[in-house]
């Protein structure tokens, strides 16, 4: 463990106990107020706790207690944030804000600006080098946003809700780029989307009132839920596989075809997602199409809100109660589960 | 008939009382000006401003001027960050304070000044002893411009500090940048408007100082006197003379504002708090 | 114009107008208009104007005498742009020309005192005045009046009749401002008129010199011409010339005409 965190602070109701291994990524997921990016600041320096120690490869960030006070100031920590907003210096350009970390760090002008050119390749953004900020769309910006945490070779990046703020075309662009600048670098991202930890975590942690509830590998959490929170963001059907022509092949066989913004490269993996909502459940099979239309053996069938939801396996659908009623739903009964292929999202990761 | 081509037709909510009472403040104003550009001797202007005395005396102002605002730079800057940024117990009643010169009459800032600096004063034994004599010369003057111009710069600068939020600076320290080199590099490119248009008012007001000057630091051709006090003088024998300086004074005003204070931020530009726990988002 | 513009303006110089109406209160307005005596007096007159005033009142029953200090030349300006004075006492003869020159005053004004410069420094005398040769000395800090305010023109004169010329640290606008710097300390030094050290005893100390009659300053008195109460007026002056009037003037430090 080479990044351990103990931090309390009493006016947020903040207690939390956290390690990551080297080159590991965490995802912090957890409902508004529930302290994710008190967190992020913390670890940033930005905010002092009451209590608690911090440390990164041997290094001690803080430690406050009735007896020792160490604090090591933000810009010692070697701690990059890449936030919602690109939050660019506007007054510099887009070559200039991926050098500041750099020349910050005394690194001379020149050797400075190759090494920003290098992120700004690495983000596919060489050609918005010269300009300013407020030329930049919203993609470009945290494309550019991202190039600058990334220049600093940061000892933890650390990401709050970095894709938040982007529109859908934007978004799966920049969640690509950020799977492949994460792996194997350490960071914290703080998401709400539960895709963003399925595509980019090693590991979830949720959060909820200032402390985790839960902690562990990425499908752990989401397939067997303990907390609320993890309990409805599980809701969501997300099926991994390997990207074909048309959709997602899971490793069952099962073909999702589906809607996606980025194009796709058969063989690659990647990710299905549609809400319950979106399943519909029959008896038979009455389409006659291969194509997003399973047979299943209910697993669970329970009320969800006013709807009832119908588990079968890793997958579930939501059905009214009278349709529940009709179709005589119970554990153990074969059904067909049939996805709209307008309500897949496919993901290649 | 005419067509009148409106600026803008957006919806602006203003009444038309508001209107006619805007219009009273503006002539409220603007009559005195007018009628001061109706006394001025024509004639006899370029002469009467180019006069040895009137001359000396502009030269002394616009040097005066121009070293206070550079003391107003030098300490407000800090004194602006402090009360934007900082957090301590006094911070309020260090800003009350601060601004209080922009509330006094000037001449108990002159009277003020003069039991700090003056030769009986505070600090003005101890510099009279170390050989150092400030009352009666154009140091005096300057000391007199700048604590009547510096709040002008704090409270210009502390509303672009405060408008501009810390979000950025937060950010740049993540990156690795020391204090000094975000405030270099980061905060002071961003407030850079704002920093301008308070050291134009600074100079501005330098430029008008009056009577803090006639009290604390006398009235010497082209050590002290400046155009304000030249006017006041030449009032009591030369009206035309008066006349001709106070337009040569208005005219260096509104050239030096005209040109390059930009004025507040136009509205939309909200104050962007950043919220407690996260000092890079901004706060709901 | 518009018609709602041509309101706008109206109203606008409507709500001018009447509010400056009512920050003007004008002094000849108050009381019974045909018994009051309203007199612009240089500010050095302060002390024995209102002593004459008071006793001109009681010889008087029924008349007011309002009386309005201030620097000469800042009467004359008000006067000539139609101030409502009845009487205007001057403290040197050049605004009082500037006046009658225009014909704004009745008749030839009349000098009714003088007053001479003299040397004030602050209690204690640090600079160890004694006379008007050590105002030159190097070192010593000395502070007059601006050649263009009577004050100034004295204490030229003085100094070219004594054959010293004098290094000033600040010329004042005003003999006021003369006695205030030496009053606080700032000076060693200061040329200010005798009444003016009489008036501030306690704060300055006089160093009297020969030599200072040479430039004698004279107050000239005129009733103005747009007076309304000439006869009022009349009587205001003859009581300035009188006996009573001389001696109020005597007890300030003034000298005969």
């Amino acid at each position: 463990m080479t990044f351990t965190l103990d931090a309390a602070l009493a006016a947020r109701r903040f207690e939390v106990s956290l390690s990551l291994a080297p080159g590991e990524t965490v995802a912090v997921l957890g409902p508004n107020g529930a302290g994710k990016s008190t967190l992020l600041s913390v670890v940033a320096g930005l905010l002092r706790p009451d209590t608690g120690r911090a440390e990164v490869n041997g290094r001690v960030l803080f430690e406050l207690g009735p007896s020792v006070h160490t604090w090591t100031a933000p810009h010692r920590r070697g701690t990059a944030l890449l936030a919602q907003d690109p939050l660019l210096f506007p007054h510099l350009s887009a070559l200039e804000n991926v050098a500041f970390g750099p020349r910050s760090a005394g690194i001379p002008t020149r050797e400075a600006r190759e090494t920003a050119r290098h992120w700004l390749t690495e983000v596919d953004a060489t050609d918005l080098a010269d300009r300013r900020p407020g030329e930049l769309s919203g993609g470009q910006a945290q494309r550019v946003a991202a190039a600058r945490a990334l220049a600093v070779n940061p000892e933890i990046l650390l990401l709050d809700e970095p894709l938040s703020a982007l529109d859908i075309h934007a978004a799966p662009l920049l969640r690509r780029l950020l799977k492949r600048v994460l792996a194997g670098r350490r960071a914290i991202i703080v998401t709400h989307d539960v895709l963003d930890a399925y595509m980019l975590a090693d590991r979830v942690i949720v959060m909820e009132e200032g402390r985790i509830t839960e902690d562990g590998p990425t499908r752990d959490v989401l397939r067997r839920p303990r907390s609320r929170f993890a309990a409805g963001l599980a809701g969501l059907n997300l099926v991994a596989g390997t990207v074909t022509s048309a959709g997602i092949r899971s490793a069952e066989g099962l073909e999702f075809a589906g809607q996606h913004d980025a194009p796709l490269v058969p063989g690659q993996a990647g990710v299905a997602a549609f809400p319950p909502s979106a399943v519909s459940v029959f008896l038979s099979e009455a389409h006659g199409s291969p194509r997003n239309s399973f047979r299943v053996t209910v697993t669970d069938v329970e009320p969800h809100g006013d709807q009832i939801r119908v588990r079968a396996g890793e997958l579930s659908a939501d059905v009214t109660p009278a349709a529940s009623a009709d179709l005589g739903l119970a554990p153990g009964l074969e059904v067909y589960f049939v996805v709209k292929a307008a309500a897949v999202s496919i993901y290649p990761a | 008939m005419r067509i009148r081509r409106r600026r803008d037709s957006a919806y602006n909510g203003i009444p038309r009382w508001v209107m006619a009472m805007a219009a009273v403040g503006a002539l409220l104003v603007l009559l005195p000006l007018a009628a001061m550009l109706g006394r001025v001797n024509w004639p006899q202007f370029i002469p009467l401003i180019t006069s040895e005395s009137s001359l000396t005396a502009l030269g002394l102002s616009l040097r005066t001027a121009a070293a206070s605002t550079v003391l107003c730079v030098v300490f407000g800057v800090p004194l602006a960050l402090v009360l934007a940024r900082g957090d301590f117990p006094g911070q309020r009643l260090l800003r009350s304070f601060v601004l209080l010169p922009l509330v006094l009459p000037p001449v108990v800032g002159g009277i003020a000044l003069l039991y700090a600096f003056g030769r009986q004063g505070l600090l003005g034994q101890s510099l009279e002893i170390a050989g150092i004599q400030i009352a009666f010369t154009t140091t005096a003057v300057v000391l007199a411009q700048t604590f009547v111009a510096l709040p002008f710069l704090v409270v210009s600068l502390e509303g672009a500090l405060r408008s501009a939020g810390s979000r950025y600076e937060a950010v740049a320290a993540t990156l690795g940048a020391r204090p000094t080199t975000v405030l270099r590099r980061v905060t002071l490119p961003l407030v850079l408007p704002g920093l301008a248009s308070g050291a134009v008012l600074s100079f501005a007001r330098s430029l008008g100082e009056f009577g803090a000057t006639l009290t604390f630091a006398g009235s010497l051709q082209g050590v002290t006197r400046t155009l304000p006090l030249e006017i006041y003088l030449q009032r009591e024998t030369d009206a035309d003379a008066a006349v001709a300086l106070s337009l040569l004074l208005v005219i260096v005003a509104v050239v030096v504002v005209g040109l390059s204070y930009r004025g507040p931020a136009p509205a939309g530009s909200v104050s962007r708090t950043a919220r407690p726990g996260a000092p890079w988002r901004v706060a709901a | 114009m518009r018609p709602a513009l041509r309101a706008a303006a109206a109203l606008a110089a409507g709500v001018l107008a009447a509010g400056l109406a009512g920050c003007a209160a004008r002094p000849g307005d108050a009381g019974d208009a045909g018994k009051t005596v309203t007199v612009f007096a240089a500010a050095s007159l302060k002390a024995p104007f209102t002593a004459l005033a008071e006793q001109f009142e009681a010889a008087h029953p029924g008349t007011t005498v309002t009386l309005s200090f201030a620097g000469s030349s800042d009467l004359a300006t008000q006067i000539s742009q139609g101030a409502p004075a009845d009487v205007f006492a001057s403290a040197d003869a050049n605004t009082m020309a500037r006046l009658s020159g225009a014909g704004l005053v009745e008749g030839p004004p009349r000098d009714f005192a003088s007053n001479v410069l003299t040397i004030a420094v602050p209690p204690g005398n640090p600079a160890s005045i004694a006379s008007f040769a050590d105002l030159a000395r190097p070192g010593v800090r000395t502070v007059i009046c601006a050649a263009q305010v009577p004050c100034g023109a004295a204490a030229k004169a003085v100094g070219q009749g004594a054959g010293v010329t004098l290094k000033p640290v600040s010329e004042e606008s005003s003999v006021t401002d003369v006695l205030g710097k030496v009053a606080s300390g700032e000076a060693d030094a200061g040329l200010v008129y005798v009444t003016d050290v009489l008036a501030a005893r306690d704060k300055v100390q006089e160093v009297p010199f020969p030599g200072a009659e040479q430039a004698v300053n004279t107050y000239p008195i005129a009733a103005v011409r747009t007076a309304k109460h000439k006869e009022h007026a009349a009587a205001f002056i003859e009581a300035v010339l009188g006996p009573d009037g001389q001696q109020f003037l005597r007890g300030a430090g003034f000298g005969t005409p």
